[in-house]
């Protein structure tokens, strides 16, 4: 007999599904915001700042509960959404995925931040007296220099986004095979007799699946800091 | 000419008015810290935008405010040797190096160049290393590598030796006059050092308090009463020429120097090499009468060109030595008692000891060099 049941499969993978997802979708849009709050000088960047947190500290409930009022069916960018593209987030997995960056996208974004903060600006104005423009520059030398930053966000990013229960529940519920991911499962197991084994199984899949993360992200920034900095 | 500037910019409480053409060769700008030496470099690069501009490289303009010209750093194509290197920390030299030539027109920085300058400046050896693994000399080796690998118009080099230590200075310093005398690219070299500004400028350019004081050659300039606050007291004197005649078994050289026979610490060159001897004017005594029995070496014939008093008890007294110009300092005082006035004719006495060897050089490519513009 496997491991896993068929329905605990179906979770670890859907999991597994709506966390990368999450993670590169929400990556270059990362990259983007951090960089405004690192270097831009913009009328509203505390507005921008206060958004991109707002996830950390409101209850998850009301996140997820906010993004069901705005992207659901009727809500004002779900309803364009499915008029217009015909993509659809509530009660998918593709919803899931959207709650867990949008839960996510804090952390990620302060490791960015961080990294491009390091960044000597007198690098890059050398970069641009050697005849690099300023896309090139950021191309050639910022993100080569933040590069273990953007590993370590997006590592966090990932972590975050399969643990993520709170917003997902909210939006896009518990459906098994649909939008049942690791914690909800967990959370569906306990709420049956005899589920005990199947969530004291999955707990153990969500532990091994978020060391692993943490401990290859730590390899590789390792590599790639060494590569950077020389040695 | 190869530059062509006139700027002007406010700051709160400190303003910049410079306009100065400079020919091909090295141009130092020389001034004290905050004479706005910096902030006219930065100009040039088009770092920062002046109030007011006309810059122009070789007739190309790159900054002209009245005309609403602004090319934007990345392509004026001028090089820029930073005080602090600013080596790419995630690149090895060889990949440092080559950066420029990514974005240089296509076949601007070809192969035998690189070769060439990697050669020059004594790079082979380096270019696997990773800039944190490169002494302090060695980085800004890179770092003017670099930047003449980028097809430059025009070099521009801040400070790149305050950073480093003497010996460190002293390493580079050949690596800069080779570049003096085989390449063309013309240099804007800032620095508060006389040493370096003597050795390498073809031309100089004295900044004060955001004003041009004087354009010259370095002998000129150096060698100019009026030009001593700028250069600092302490720092004061004029450059010479001098040929080595013979080396004497007691350690001593032995050379033709202006106004008669010169006596130095041993010079590692060959018997009839030119050189240049830079004299502290601190370190020259003047006497109306040859002395005797003194201790001093060099007693040379000269005669008095001009008096400048200072605001202190001492005064510069520019001194004409065989046509050749030397600088004493001595004070009021000294210069009641002896009468010194333009047109005396007088001794300047020299301990051989006093001149330090980082102040002995061999003038090397003097003759290809161009002649300075003076204005």
């Amino acid at each position: 007999m496997p491991f896993l049941s068929a329905d605990e499969w179906t979770a670890v993978a859907l999991s597994l599904q709506v966390s990368v997802w999450a993670t590169l979708a929400s990556l270059p849009v990362g990259i983007l915001v951090a960089l405004a709050l690192a270097r831009g000088d913009f009328p509203g960047k505390q507005i921008l700042n206060g958004l991109v947190h707002l996830p950390l500290i409101l209850p998850p409930v009301v996140t997820g509960y906010i993004l069901l009022v705005t992207f659901g069916r009727r809500g004002p960018v779900g309803g364009f959404l499915e008029e217009q593209l015909g993509i659809v987030l509530a009660f998918r997995w593709t919803g899931a995925a959207l709650a867990a960056a949008i839960m996510a996208f804090p952390l990620m974004v302060r490791a960015i931040r961080l990294a491009i903060e390091a960044v000597d600006p007198k690098l890059e104005q050398a970069a641009g007296t050697l005849g690099a423009s300023r896309l090139l520059v950021f191309v050639t030398v910022t993100l080569p220099l933040i590069l273990p930053g953007i590993i370590a966000g997006a590592v966090l990013a990932f972590a975050k986004a399969m643990g993520e229960f709170g917003a997902t529940i909210t939006f896009v519920s518990n459906i098994p095979g649909q939008t049942q991911t690791l914690p909800t499962a967990i959370y569906a197991f306990l709420q049956v007799p005899g589920g005990e084994a199947s969530a004291l199984r999955l707990v153990l899949i969500s532990v091994a699946v978020a060391m692993s993360a943490l401990i290859v992200s730590e390899g590789v920034a390792r590599l790639v800091a060494r590569r950077i900095r020389g040695s | 000419m190869s530059l062509s500037l006139a700027v002007t910019h406010g700051f709160p409480g400190f303003s910049l008015d410079v306009a100065f053409d400079a020919p091909p060769g090295v141009t130092a700008l020389f001034g004290r810290s905050g004479s706005g030496k910096t902030t006219l470099v930065n100009a040039v690069a088009g770092l920062i935008r002046p109030d007011t501009a006309r810059i122009a490289v070789n007739g190309t303009v790159l900054h002209d405010s009245a005309a609403g010209v602004w090319v934007p750093p990345h392509k004026r194509r001028i090089g820029y040797v930073f005080q602090e290197g600013r080596l790419f920390p995630h690149l090895n030299v060889a990949g440092n190096l080559a950066y420029g030539g990514w974005f240089a027109p296509r076949g601007a920085v070809k192969g035998a160049e690189t070769r060439r300058v990697v050669e020059m400046l004594g790079l082979g050896a380096l270019l696997d290393r990773r800039p944190a693994t490169l002494s302090g000399g060695e980085k800004q080796r890179v770092a003017i590598g670099r930047a003449l690998l980028s097809a430059p118009r025009l070099l521009l080099m801040d400070e790149p030796l305050a950073a480093l230590d003497d010996a460190r200075k002293a390493e580079i310093l050949p690596y800069l006059e080779r570049l003096r005398d085989e390449t063309d690219i013309p240099v804007l070299y800032v620095s508060h050092s006389v040493t370096e500004v003597a050795r390498l400028a073809t031309t100089v350019v004295s900044l004060s308090d955001g004003r041009t004081t004087r354009v010259g050659s370095p002998a000129e300039v150096l060698a100019d009463p009026r030009a001593v606050p700028t250069l600092g007291i302490r720092d004061a004197g004029a450059m010479v020429s001098a040929v080595i005649l013979r080396h004497a078994d007691d350690g001593l050289s032995e050379l033709d120097g202006p106004g008669g026979t010169l006596l130095l610490p041993r010079i590692a060159a060959p018997e009839g090499t030119s050189i240049r001897v830079r004299i502290h004017a601190h370190d020259v005594i003047l006497a109306r009468e040859a002395p005797t029995g003194i201790s001093a070496l060099n007693v040379l014939k000269v005669t008095v060109a001009a008096v400048r008093a200072g605001e202190g008890p001492g005064m510069v007294v520019q001194l004409d030595a065989g046509g050749e110009r030397l600088l004493a300092r001595i004070t009021r005082r000294s210069a009641k008692a002896l009468d010194i006035a333009p047109g005396l004719a007088c001794y300047a006495i020299l301990k051989s000891v006093a001149v330090a060897p980082e102040d002995i050089w061999i003038a090397g490519g003097e003759d290809a060099r161009p002649q300075a513009d003076t204005r």
